[in-house]
């Protein structure tokens, strides 16, 4: 694979038993791109991702993430990656700053280092009032952007979201993705999985899974043209279909 | 009316198609009354009771005879002197000796009246009565039938002595069964809890997907309650001793050493539960029902074990809380030392070896 790419795959197959979730699945992800790993509930995404976080293996192929391959270097991508999942990442009891500094620690970053970044990320978030706040009493939109800013707190090579937008108001998700295009800019790679088709459009490149495969690969725009679809959607329901 | 009925309706198959609820609507109650029905019997079956016979005559072999033949008593030693007593007692099997002054038969022919001493071991206080009564009732119908024939009434002393718990103190048996139960909960059920808590919320994943071990996890997750359980054991000591007079009449640093085995035990027993429960609240009940309830019934702590039948006493020998309260019983209430509580010991520390390599092999697995 080239060398502009933070995660390259080929051929993964992951099986549960006779049933193959993950069919030869074979892409790679540029550094620094927002990518939308695409495709409806039961697709496989969720499978995909969570070996790419190292949360379980595959049953074949090749991996790898931020250059280091996932079956013998599987520490090495964990110091290396961010991880944000469809249920909180935070602790409601404990207040924002001990959510913070406790996962900053086992990223291993100084106390100081904490310090001056938590007081930073608050104010860009204008949030500074809510230091030691309990996550159980901040609204839900505010959680959000929390969790996402503690998952890219170390400022991994890459982030991955797994359907970080579920259950928020449009003008959070908004917010959210700013945060997104934040980190792009930063040199983190995004990758994230979603089933809003708008924010499909917000992403550099997306695939979209079917039924354990890769049917379409590409820029929104070009997919859209490929398909002869007007929105992200339409093109979902015309892959969906086939 | 019809709507009330579609809804009753509805109701039985919730009920009915929930295989958790059918089992606590029937298995458990049916369990229990089995349970309770073997488990709470009053009647004494095979106390070994050892016997120092300074006489050894007819009349006391007679006695000894009358005794074993009852059924409730099982005789496992003679012993030779008085000195010979607080071992016996110690070694944890005997828990009646029964005495014989020298002379028996010619004192009874010639005064019409003789000694015979019972000492019990009142760790267990309710058992040690209850022995002491059945005893004195079989030589008391025994020295009845003497007296039918004879033209002078004859008379036997019977001296009642307890060992260990002088004033038959209940708290001597239930501080150790609460050490015992209370370990059990707190090591036990709140590590599972805590662990399934995690899983519940989804921040467990973040936390595998984070540089920090699998082994770290499980570390940090029980350390906090290691800590707790062993504070709180203290406390409880503390209260016994200064409160209710329990006393600790062997090595305090033995008897903490084994209470941190115990709640290392219970600890890895927590985990394992954690590792098969899908949350908290499965986790819980799974406790409840799986430890703590048997930590109650068939630890000894209020029901004599002795007294079960033969496959609960088995079902019992698998209980942690059993070795517990003997080793707490031996070192607290007899003041034994480790020679006496090896045994217990080595079953403690071999289960812990099991429960804890189990657990962390099944938590690692189970993670993934």
């Amino acid at each position: 694979m080239t060398d502009t790419s933070i995660i390259s795959v080929k051929n993964l197959t992951k099986m549960f038993g006779d049933f193959t979730a993950n069919d030869n699945l074979t892409f790679d992800v540029k550094k620094g791109e927002i990518f939308g790993f695409l495709g409806a509930n039961g697709a496989g995404k969720t499978t995909a991702l969570k070996i790419f976080c190292g949360l379980s293996f595959p049953t074949s192929g090749e991996v790898k993430i931020a250059g280091f391959d996932i079956y013998k270097e599987t520490e090495k991508i964990k110091k290396n990656i961010g991880y944000m999942s469809q249920k909180f990442s935070l602790y409601e009891d404990l207040t924002v700053k001990e959510n913070i500094r406790f996962y900053a620690k086992i990223y291993g970053i100084s106390k100081n280092e904490i310090i001056n970044k938590t007081e930073e990320l608050l104010e860009k978030l204008n949030f500074s009032h809510a230091l030691n706040e309990r996550i159980k009493d901040i609204p839900l939109g505010w959680k959000q952007k929390l969790a996402f800013s503690t998952a890219v707190f170390h400022n991994p090579k890459i982030v991955f979201l797994d359907e970080p937008t579920g259950g928020v108001d449009p003008i959070t998700r908004r917010q959210f993705w700013d945060l997104i295009y934040e980190a792009a800019e930063n040199n983190i790679t995004v990758f994230v999985t979603t089933h809003y088709m708008d924010e499909a459009e917000y992403c550099d490149r997306v695939s979209i899974m079917d039924a354990g495969r890769i049917e379409a690969i590409g820029k929104p725009e070009e997919l859209m043209l490929q398909y002869n679809a007007e929105t992200m959607d339409e093109v979902f329901l015309k892959i969906a279909r086939q | 009316m019809k709507q009330l009925l579609s809804f009753i309706k509805k109701e039985f198959y919730h009920i009915l198609r929930d295989k958790r609820t059918m089992i606590i609507l029937f298995g458990i109650p049916i369990a229990q009354i089995l349970l309770f029905g073997y488990v709470i019997t009053n009647e004494l079956k095979n106390v070994k009771i050892a016997v120092l016979d300074l006489s050894k005559d007819n009349v006391t072999a007679e006695i000894i005879n009358k005794i074993t033949a009852s059924g409730f008593f099982t005789l496992n030693k003679n012993i030779q002197t008085e000195k010979d007593i607080p071992l016996t007692f110690k070694e944890g099997k005997i828990m009646e000796v029964i005495i014989f002054e020298p002379d028996f038969a010619k004192k009874l022919q010639k005064e019409n009246f003789a000694d015979i001493q019972l000492i019990a071991d009142a760790s267990d206080a309710n058992s040690a009565n209850m022995i002491v009564n059945y005893t004195s009732g079989i030589i008391m119908n025994y020295l009845a039938k003497l007296n039918k024939n004879a033209d002078i009434p004859l008379k036997i002393n019977v001296n009642e002595r307890m060992v260990y718990n002088e004033a038959l103190k209940d708290v001597y048996m239930f501080i150790p069964g609460t050490m015992a139960m209370i370990l059990m909960l707190i090591s036990a059920m709140m590590t599972s809890i805590a662990v399934t808590r995690e899983k519940e919320s989804g921040t467990m994943e973040i936390l595998l997907v984070s540089p920090l071990k699998p082994l770290h996890i499980l570390i940090g997750k029980v350390t906090p309650y290691l800590a707790l359980s062993f504070v709180i054991s203290m406390i409880i000591i503390a209260i016994g001793n200064i409160i209710f007079g329990m006393p600790v009449l062997g090595s305090l640093s033995l008897l903490l050493a084994e209470t941190m085995l115990y709640i290392l035990l219970a600890l890895s027993l927590g985990i394992l539960i954690s590792t098969v429960a899908k949350n908290q609240q499965s986790a819980m009940m799974l406790s409840l029902f799986a430890l703590l309830l048997p930590t109650i019934l068939l630890s000894g702590f209020i029901f004599p074990i002795e007294n079960m039948p033969k496959v609960l006493q088995w079902l019992a020998a698998l209980m942690p809380p059993k070795y517990f309260i003997i080793i707490l019983k031996n070192i607290m209430i007899k003041g034994t030392g480790f020679a006496y509580v090896w045994k217990e010991t080595l079953i403690l520390s071999g289960m812990t070896v099991f429960f804890l390599g189990l657990s962390a092999k099944k938590f690692k697995i189970r993670l993934e």
